[in-house]
């Protein structure tokens, strides 16, 4: 070969090469998505772009609906050191649970993290090691029927009180027009995660804690928590439906998007899909941060979102991460945010005008997402299942009407103390 | 009856071939030494092995995120005075009570529905084949299925069972099948009695093949009444393969999860004992004493089912007649 030819090819290599460094050899990945609402074709879609920048190819696997179901896979998949999921989707509460497993992203983020929401990074980094980027954050909202309440004449609810009494009211108003079907209150009552991200908002609304404080004391057995459950279980039978009580997310959106309920507690990705074209409520639908409890209570929303992290045992670490680094940039969360109204995790994308046009309520309540109360999982770290399963369990109780609210508070604390006395 | 049954558990044993001593029988013992030990080996890896693991496990304080790294704690997660273990737990006590209040209920329910079916399908008639394979559809569908089929047919807001009660006025109004606590066992156990009435009928059935027609002439000669053909003769002769099916399903039901997580998920109104174990296991990664949880649950089972033969006067793996 003469000099030239070869200096030429080599030149050709080369820019090749630092055009697609990662396409030298393509490598298949796989990515762990949820499948709530519209999340999996949203997932594909990143997915789908980033394998067209860069050569390699993803397989993703949808996981259950239910957070709960969703760890326990994880936690069978990564116990064993299976190599069959590269990228995880994790839920908040999980970094302190499941950190082990996962690699240091710190070293592949090129500092991309300092954009995010600062509460969320902390969240997500043990022992100084970030282990998992922030992709879309989430808190508990009231959806309502905006057309209802105009139509009786009421407000949008204060106080929880506000929303029992209009509840009430809207649903009864209906039901004698002959909509028998609707209901005024629908959540998430099951016996998982997701009620106790709603029981909490209810105790946090009425100042009553957050089960266990900052310093892994337990207060959840408190006068203020004791009105709030007492509340909550008064809406089984009269303004919510029984079924409630086996209600995840996508249960309650079932009702409320069908037009059979006023109001519903659900996360932001709802807003999106109760306003898609074939949903029977679209431009109907009032999105703000959950009622106060009484009148010197506060609004309140539980922190949720979801988090990327690499898997210690992927065969391809640091192509997994910049798979993970390309899913939370800020033009995919922006995509996501305009496309399904899932909440970016950086801060500037909420000034953003696209983002704010396709979803107003991000502005709005944009002091309810940065301000949303944690669920007790740092202070708790390992045992933070057993204190939420045993709370979850002590509200689906009130809810079923199996026990009042002051005695299953007061056994909910010794059974806390017991966990509590195995250390956390 | 009772005769009828003792004459048959009494049945004589058969008698032991080959001689004591002899060159040929030893060689014979040999021989089916080596032909028993691949199926010992077997039974040793796919059984033996992990239940002494979970064995070894529940003494231990084992977690899920790191396995390899435990300690010994003797019989803390059983009991110990610092923080309760198992013995102390209600929420197993309510498990246990759930397990075989579901148990009873549902393998009773299975037995007379099973012997009906029985019955009905030992009768010679037309189009008999078909009806004996169409009413093993409910058992041959994977349980996951049928459950999530069941579920939604049972849900409060779309299910087609509120449906048809509220059109038919059975209901006055839609009834939260799965979630109420005053239900919620009883959808389970409904879906159960769908789901394992064939396989009971089924093994029913060969045991009624196998029943001598002698009998049955010398009462059609003597003009028996059908009822009393059925109670003195049909159930008494039928009753080995009965009892072996109901054991059968008891053991089933006793180890249920599957249904149950599906239509009520980690409820604690109807938690049975691998409900509750797997909790412990995966959702609070607590390999310890989850395992100390499937131990118990081993334990219930072993002793139940040696009552049940004990009591039933059983003789499993001999003549059936």
């Amino acid at each position: 070969m003469k000099p030239a030819s070869f200096a030429a090819a080599a030149a050709v290599f080369v820019a090749g090469a630092s055009a697609a460094p990662l396409a030298a050899e393509a490598a298949d990945l796989s990515i762990s998505c949820g499948a709530v609402g519209a999340e999996l074709a949203l997932c594909e879609e990143g997915v789908r772009a980033w394998e067209a920048e860069t050569g390699h190819s993803v397989t993703v696997v949808s996981t259950p609906n239910s957070t709960t179901e969703r760890l326990a896979l994880y936690q069978q998949l990564l116990a064993a050191g299976a190599k069959d999921i590269d990228v995880f989707q994790i839920d908040v509460i999980w970094p302190g649970i499941l950190g082990a497993h996962f690699i240091d992203l710190s070293q592949y983020s090129d500092g991309a993290e300092d954009g995010h929401f600062p509460a969320i990074i902390a969240n997500n980094t043990v022992d100084g090691a970030l282990k998992a980027m922030p992709w879309y954050t989430d808190a508990g909202v009231l959806y309502y029927r905006r057309d209802l309440l105009e139509k009786h004449g009421r407000d949008v609810p204060e106080t929880w009180e506000d929303l029992t009494e209009t509840a009430k009211l809207v649903m009864d108003a209906e039901r004698a027009a002959g909509d028998d079907d609707i209901w005024g209150f629908v959540f998430q009552g099951r016996a998982y995660e997701g009620l106790t991200c709603d029981a909490l908002e209810w105790l946090h609304a009425y100042r009553g804690g957050t089960i266990v404080d900052g310093n892994g004391d337990i207060t959840v057995n408190n006068p203020q928590a004791v009105r709030a459950l007492d509340l909550a279980g008064s809406w089984v039978g009269e303004i919510t439906p029984e079924g409630v009580l086996n209600y995840a997310e996508e249960e309650a959106r079932g009702v409320f998007q069908s037009g059979n309920a006023v109001f519903m507690r659900n996360w932001p990705y709802a807003w999106s899909l109760a306003n898609s074209d074939d949903s029977p409520i679209k431009g109907k639908v009032g999105v703000v941060a959950l009622p106060k409890g009484g009148e010197e209570g506060q609004y309140t929303g539980t922190l949720g979102g979801w988090q990327l992290a690499v898997s210690r045992y992927s065969a391809n670490p640091e192509i997994a991460a910049d798979l993970v680094m390309y899913l939370t940039s800020y033009k995919e969360q922006k995509r996501r945010a305009i496309k399904a109204s899932y909440n970016p995790t950086i801060a500037e994308l909420y000034r953003d005008e696209e983002v704010l046009a396709a979803v107003p309520f991000f502005g709005d309540l944009y002091d309810t997402f940065t301000n949303a109360v944690a669920r007790p999982s740092r202070v708790t770290g390992e045992k933070y299942n057993r204190v939420s399963s045993a709370f979850w369990n002590a509200a689906h109780n009130v809810l079923s009407g199996r026990s009042d609210a002051q005695s299953a508070l007061a056994a909910l604390e010794g059974e806390l103390n017991g966990v509590k006395r195995r250390g956390w | 009856m009772a005769e009828a049954a003792n004459l048959h558990a009494a049945a004589p044993e058969r008698a032991r071939t080959g001689g004591e001593g002899s060159e040929l029988s030893r060689a014979k013992v040999r021989s089916a030494l080596l032909f028993l030990a691949p199926m010992v080996v077997v039974l040793f890896l796919v059984a033996g092995w992990p239940l002494i693991r979970t064995i070894w496990f529940s003494f231990t304080d084992a977690s899920l995120s790191d396995i390899g790294n435990y300690g010994f704690v003797g019989v803390d997660n059983f009991y110990n005075s610092e923080w309760g273990g198992l013995l102390s737990d209600a929420n197993w006590w309510t498990a246990v009570w759930n397990t075989l209040y579901f148990t009873f209920v549902s393998v009773s329910l299975e037995t007379v529905l099973g012997m009906i079916v029985a019955l009905a399908l030992n009768v010679k008639f037309p189009g008999r084949g078909w009806v004996r394979a169409a009413i093993l559809i409910p058992w041959a569908i994977p349980t996951i299925v049928s459950a999530k089929m069941w579920g939604w047919m049972l849900h409060d807001q779309f299910g087609m069972l509120n449906d048809l009660g509220m059109t038919l006025g059975l209901l006055a109004e839609p009834v939260a099948w799965t979630a109420s606590p005053d239900t919620a066992m009883l959808a389970v156990i409904i879906v159960d009695v769908w789901k394992t009435t064939p396989f009971m009928a089924l093994l029913i059935l060969a045991g009624l093949q196998m029943l001598p027609s002698d009998c049955y002439e010398a009462a059609r000669v003597d003009g028996v009444h059908p009822v009393r053909v059925f109670f003195k003769v049909t159930l008494p002769l039928v009753y080995p393969a009965v009892m072996v099916a109901v054991i059968f399903r008891a053991l089933d039901s006793l180890r249920i999860f599957d249904l149950i997580y599906v239509l009520t998920s980690n409820s604690q109104d109807t938690m049975t004992m691998s409900v509750y174990a797997r909790q412990q296991l995966v959702d609070f990664q607590d390999v310890g004493y989850g395992s100390a949880a499937s131990t118990m649950l081993f334990l219930i089972i072993a002793a139940l089912t040696l009552a049940t033969i004990t009591i039933g006067k059983v003789k499993l793996g001999g003549d059936p007649r």
